[in-house]
């Protein structure tokens, strides 16, 4: 299947990926502004942007350097938060069986919170291909390296919280979040995974209450799935 | 305090390398195999899941030490963005009605 950029390719990808690029412009410059108080050159940021692509890790790294903390404390807790997304990939590899590796890789590279929490569903209705999929994660990929770079240039200039756009990626989550429950065990997961989440937050450091309150809940949904299941046979 | 060039270099490759790792290994290796049904239907409730594990947390706690918080602007925005999002299932005018509502509420009731 040839299927280049084309041009509706391209304009599919960026209506489905714009609400992400809109959240990730506030969220970008404010962790450019906090890379040049911490003495880091706007490049120098970019530099991170471009190879780790994961924005709640590297703001924890910006505050880790300017504490003046080892580089392999950096790397390992960059490891623990950034985790997660081991899931997340293991879910797109069902709507991904036998694709070629080499745009599996590339698509590896730009698996995020939100670029999955947007392609997933879509994968999962049909009508989304991969080179889609792979649109939206460029889109927001550059949006984040220009974003958090132009916030090392000049984002203390800019007025914070300006129209709600802090509020961006909250409401796309809240939106996503209704388009998966497509089903009582999808709310009950969703219920359980948010209770358990908010709770093991309280408790634990990094990432870890999102691991583990999404493992947990997923596997009481699939639980009592196979228990209706059965019982209704 | 500016990092030494080198060193930065070294500690952006090593970032790298951890993250794209994970993201990369399950792409690769479960999309060759036939996964048994159980499996599928787990990785099915995870989606659903890890949008509830990350969004509970940014409406219900606050602090660089979480604790629980009711009271948050966050919260009292997400009432009317869960209503547009059911009534409209658009997510460009979820996100611009969220947005607006937030704003309005961090203008006129600091919370």
């Amino acid at each position: 299947m040839q299927q280049a950029l084309s041009p509706s390719l391209l304009r599919r990808g960026l209506a489905a990926a714009w609400p992400i690029c809109l959240g990730y412009l506030p969220i970008g410059m404010a962790l450019g502004v906090l890379g040049q108080k911490a003495g880091l050159h706007p490049l120098a940021i970019g530099f991170m942007s471009l190879i780790v692509f994961a924005g709640s890790s590297q703001f924890i790294a910006v505050s880790m350097i300017s504490s003046g903390m080892p580089v392999l404390t950096i790397v390992l807790t960059t490891f623990v938060v950034n985790l997660r997304h081991l899931l997340m990939s293991s879910a797109l590899a069902i709507p991904f069986r036998g694709r070629r590796r080499s745009l599996l890789t590339l698509f590896a590279y730009g698996v995020t919170d939100e670029s999955f929490a947007v392609n997933y569903p879509k994968l999962i209705e049909g009508n989304w291909q991969i080179e889609h999929a792979l649109v939206v994660n460029h889109a927001a990929n550059l949006t984040w390296i220009v974003s958090t770079i132009a916030g090392g240039y000049g984002g203390q200039y800019i007025p914070e919280g300006a129209f709600g756009i802090d509020y961006a990626l909250i409401a796309m989550f809240i939106c996503l979040l209704i388009f998966q429950l497509r089903g009582r065990i999808y709310l009950f997961t969703a219920l359980i995974a948010g209770t358990l989440a908010v709770a093991l937050s309280l408790m634990l450091p990094g990432n870890w209450h999102i691991i583990l309150a999404s493992m947990l809940a997923a596997s009481l949904g699939t639980l009592i799935k196979q228990r209706c299941g059965r019982s209704s046979k | 305090m500016m990092p030494f060039w080198p060193e930065y270099a070294v500690m952006i490759l090593g970032m790298g390398m951890v993250t794209f790792v994970p993201r990369w290994l399950p792409l690769i290796f479960l999309s060759r195999r036939q996964l048994p049904e159980w499996l599928v239907d787990w990785l099915d409730f995870i989606p659903v899941a890890i949008l509830s594990a990350l969004l509970a947390p940014l409406l219900l706690t606050s602090g660089t030490v979480p604790h629980l918080d009711f009271g948050r602007a966050e919260l009292f925005a997400a009432v009317p963005t869960f209503v547009v999002a059911c009534w409209t299932r658009s997510l460009g005018g979820t996100v611009l009605a969220g947005m607006l509502v937030f704003w309005l509420i961090r203008l006129y009731w600091p919370v």
